[in-house]
């Protein structure tokens, strides 16, 4: 895309700017995008490990019938909060966190738009996780009601729901200021020359993303908001007794709940169209129509809330219209997967750990949607809603897809952030371990689902034993093989590993590998002219 | 950072104007989540999805509407000394309703008596699908003299009585019997030896 000498990107380096201040201080008031940015990646580390503590609890307790480890509530509480933090604590951060360091050096600004609101949308998230981890210590325990927080139960709750409400506010806030943050960066801090239409595909899911969030999020915090007043203070939006209905929360729930999914998949839509161009050596087949692609998801996807409600008694035409634009859905989706296939066609491909994860990605998330759309289908949907089904076919969306595909951007993007190559070998070991044990712990939940085993049931009946050992063996290999991770990345923070190139992809185009390895504290102070 | 035409100043009014555009976006449509619930309201009220004026009504989808059964109610005494009727001769039902018919019967002799009325069909295959959940022949009823009582059979035709029964004769005959209701207020009243109970056989 253009060719920038080193020199020119970070040329005055730290001359123009006050010392910053070192040690925790540092990270405490840093407002640079790339601090803020490593921040964002290791909180949603941490908690990916603690929801993943939380998801091997419930593995062991339904490795057998009956009931052993822990008792029904905690289970409850134990699906609600793995729920809550993987999806507000773990993916969404990581999303941001890639979102941070790579937007400014992709598209040649020299930081975020608003580096302070930049450093506090970051630092309301930690007292957020505090308040839903430490949830599980008041009396009456943390949130148990599913992590949709459904009235009557999130009405009638201790003292945890109120916790994960303001939780859930916090992070809200946090996330519609970081949303702000990168549509100014995108809109209004490009380089000089860089159309919209030029902009790497990462960016552009991101600016449609940070739209989706701005217009949902904030209809989160009303519907939370409506929790808490019908709680405390004797409205009754959601209370039949008072003249409320507890369907009316569903609706606007899953307003903000469908859009919030794809906040999930697109930025890893866009990560893995940076991925599989660099290591095909070829340019993304069909730009364009994977633009408009994403832009057609995001709208449609304000459309169909309601297939997550098949069987709250809609009306017949209100069936029949959600379920045909949920399958709508497919065709868009469908065009970015023949889009990332073309692209690898002919291509000289080789497969390195982020390769490998995109292609994961691309393998397990199709299947992931194609079981969307057999549950888009009205009377399928009634006799599944609610079985191990959904859950094998959102652990393959949201696992498989968002995390591979960060999993992939973070093998693609660590030599740029450490300037030290990661290990080739764990992270092929990483990635064939989590490959086959993500398979070993959730396609046995498409049986369990067919055969009727409900979800979020702490026990269950002896004939879904079988697979639900299965699961549970895989849910552990795959907990582990997380710890392979964990390792690669310690290796290139501490520089265990070779140095690496300023641009280790031969195939990568974007402006961020014009940087030098690792990328300088301060980048493109001065502009790079894109032609 | 030094002029006012700096193109960074620019950028940053320029930043600054679009955070307060979204910043109205992002409230707006924190007001349009509780927007959602008076337009849910009346989108419930246009389409009559959710009425909470009124009750519920509940229908049963268990009754066979196309399909309608006579039943001839026929009552007997048995050298009993009652009269014994049916309030009305016959009755048409459904299959699958519940339905209600009412017989009355009178002690016309000067003296408590006790029976206990028999049921029986016809045709006698018509009995499997004759579902009773509440009738006066499942106890004894002992009526003093004079007495007259009015008493209940609940009943269910099962919707899969054979098709070729359009008509069903419920007939009860009622028989003296030993011994009084169980019934503290009946069974207080003293009882005549001569009343000693034939044997009906």
């Amino acid at each position: 895309m253009s060719s920038i000498p080193h020199d020119h990107v970070h040329g005055d380096g730290h001359a123009g700017h006050a010392p910053h201040p070192t040690g925790l201080m540092r990270w405490i008031t840093t407002t640079n995008h790339k601090d803020i940015g490593t921040l964002y990646l290791l909180f949603s580390l941490f908690m990916f490990f603690v929801g993943g503590v939380l998801a091997l609890t419930i593995r062991t307790e339904l490795f057998h019938p009956g009931l052993q480890v822990v008792n029904p509530e905690f289970f409850n509480s134990l699906t609600t909060l793995h729920g809550l933090i993987m999806i507000f604590g773990a993916i969404m951060p990581a999303a941001v966190g890639f979102a941070n360091w790579q937007i400014p050096m992709m598209i040649g600004a020299p930081d975020m738009a608003f580096a302070r609101m930049n450093n506090w949308s970051f630092w309301l998230l930690p007292p957020a996780a505090i308040m839903l981890i430490g949830s599980f210590f008041v009396p009456g325990g943390a949130a148990s009601g599913g992590w949709t927080l459904y009235p009557p139960l999130s009405v009638q709750g201790g003292m945890g729901f109120d916790l994960t409400i303001f939780a859930v506010h916090i992070m809200g806030a946090s996330s519609i200021m970081g949303s702000i943050n990168i549509i100014t960066t995108i809109l209004n801090m490009r380089a000089p020359g860089m159309t919209l239409m030029k902009m790497p595909m990462f960016v552009w899911t991101w600016l449609i993303t940070a739209y989706l969030l701005i217009m949902v999020m904030p209809v989160l915090a009303g519907a939370v908001t409506m929790l808490l007043t019908d709680r405390h203070f004797g409205t009754t939006f959601f209370n039949a007794a008072g003249g409320g209905d507890p369907v009316l929360f569903q609706h606007v729930f899953w307003f903000f709940g469908h859009p919030e999914v794809y906040i999930m998949i697109l930025p890893s839509f866009g990560i893995i169209s940076e991925i599989i161009p660099a290591f095909a050596r070829k340019p993304l087949f069909g730009y364009p129509s994977m633009v408009y692609a994403v832009a057609s998801i995001a709208i449609l996807s304000c459309l169909v809330w309601a297939h997550h409600m098949f069987t709250v008694g809609l009306p017949a035409a209100g069936l029949l219209f959600f379920m045909y634009v949920t399958m709508l859905i497919a065709v868009p989706t469908g065009v970015k997967v023949f889009n990332w296939l073309a692209t690898m066609w002919r291509g000289s491909m080789t497969f390195e750990t982020p390769m490998l994860f995109a292609v994961g990605f691309i393998f397990l998330f199709t299947i992931g949607g194609f079981t969307g759309l057999v549950v888009a289908i009205v009377p399928v949907d009634i006799q599944l809603q609610d079985t191990y089904y959904v859950v094998a076919h959102f652990h393959y969306v949201l696992v498989a897809g968002s995390l591979f595909a960060f999993f992939a951007g973070a093998y693609y993007w660590l030599p740029k952030w450490t300037g030290t190559m990661y290990d080739e070998t764990l992270g092929k070991w990483h990635f064939w371990c989590a490959m086959i044990t993500f398979n070993i712990t959730f396609f046995p939940m498409h049986f369990l689902g067919l055969a009727g085993m409900p979800r979020r049931i702490p026990d269950y009946a002896q004939q879904f034993t079988d697979w639900n050992m299965v699961a549970s063996i895989g849910a552990f290999g795959f907990g582990l093989s997380q710890l392979i991770f964990v390792w690669v990345v310690m290796k290139c923070i501490r520089g265990d590993g070779a140095k690496a190139p300023a641009k280790p992809w031969e195939g990568a185009h974007t402006l961020e590998w014009t940087l030098p390895s690792p990328a300088p504290y301060h980048s493109f102070e001065t502009p790079p002219v894109v032609k | 950072m030094s002029g006012a035409h700096d193109p960074r100043e620019e950028t940053r009014a320029a930043n600054r104007r679009l955070l307060q555009r979204l910043a109205v976006i992002a409230v707006g449509m924190f007001g349009f989540g509780f927007l959602l619930v008076p337009f849910y309201e009346q989108i419930c009220r246009v389409t009559g999805l959710r009425n909470i004026d009124r009750a519920d009504t509940v229908t049963n989808t268990q009754v066979v509407t196309d399909r309608t059964i006579r039943l001839e109610l026929d009552s007997n005494v048995r050298h009993l000394a009652w009269t014994f009727r049916s309030l009305e001769p016959f009755v048409d039902i459904h299959p699958g309703e519940l339905r209600q018919v009412v017989y009355e019967v009178t002690n016309t002799t000067d003296r408590t008596i006790t029976g206990q009325a028999i049921p029986s069909y016809g045709p006698l295959h018509a009995a499997p699908y004759f579902r009773k959940l509440e009738c006066f022949c499942f106890a004894k009823q002992t009526l003093r003299p004079g007495e007259t009582r009015k008493m209940p059979v609940v009943f269910v035709i099962d919707p899969k009585v054979p098709a070729d029964l359009g008509t069903i004769t419920l007939s009860y005959t009622f028989f003296e019997v030993e011994g009084g209701a169980n019934d503290n207020q009946r069974a207080a009243t003293p009882r005549e030896p001569s009343t000693t109970t034939r044997s009906d056989s």
